[in-house]
């Protein structure tokens, strides 16, 4: 596997919430993006935010994966939830809380809730985290 | 009209389906709403509900025919 899956497949086991979106939280370039977000911000999610548009070759990277073609992607725990439509059904069943307190025990609702942004590539730095 | 082959192409993969359904959500030609009602997606997780839907139509949407695609699956 390259550099570049590698890091995708850390940040996807790392992180408690991984959402790999089209733009930023901050400036959100599609709308199922958008979707998916605001889906895991309504339950009070913590989420790691990795933009795909930098580079195409992170989408290719981050479908040979997790073996699903489109953007937005959302792991929890480590696992795929889906996509847009996906997240947001099970936010509107309630088992998107379920599936977060399943994965990550229960603590995720008491702490401060946190959204991290992940830049993949920046001329030369892979890897940069931006609170 | 790509509605069609999709339809086509999700009854193949689904024969015994309940309901298949497509539509042209925006009115551009390339972005779809598809919902299935099938007991191939009993017992399995959406993602994998969802991802049998993406294999399917794997080839429209390699080629660009669907640009955008919401999906709504249901067991039986």
């Amino acid at each position: 596997m390259s550099d570049l899956g590698e890091r995708i497949k850390e940040i996807i086991d790392s992180e408690p919430v991984a959402l790999f979106m089209k733009g930023t939280p901050d400036f959100i370039a599609c709308g199922n993006s958008a979707r998916a977000l605001e889906a895991l911000r309504a339950v009070g999610a913590p989420v790691t935010a990795i933009d795909v548009l930098p580079d195409p070759q992170i989408r290719a990277e981050l479908t040979s994966v997790s073996g699903w073609p489109t953007i937005p992607q959302v792991f929890i725990g480590g696992e795929l939830v889906g996509g847009a439509d996906i997240t947001e059904e099970l936010y509107e069943s309630g088992e998107l809380v379920s599936t977060l307190d399943e994965r990550l025990g229960s603590g995720w609702r008491e702490a401060a809730r946190q959204e991290k942004v992940i830049d993949l590539v920046e001329g030369g730095q892979p890897f940069r985290i931006v609170s | 009209m790509a509605t069609g082959q999709i339809e086509v192409l999700l009854r193949q993969a689904f024969p015994a389906a309940l309901d298949v359904a497509v539509a042209d959500r925006t009115g551009t030609g390339d972005h779809f709403q598809v919902s299935v009602t099938s007991e191939r997606f009993n017992g399995l997780a959406l993602v994998d509900q969802h991802k049998l839907v993406y294999d399917a139509l794997s080839e429209l949407l390699e080629d660009g025919t669907i640009h955008e695609l919401r999906i709504r699956t249901k067991g039986t």
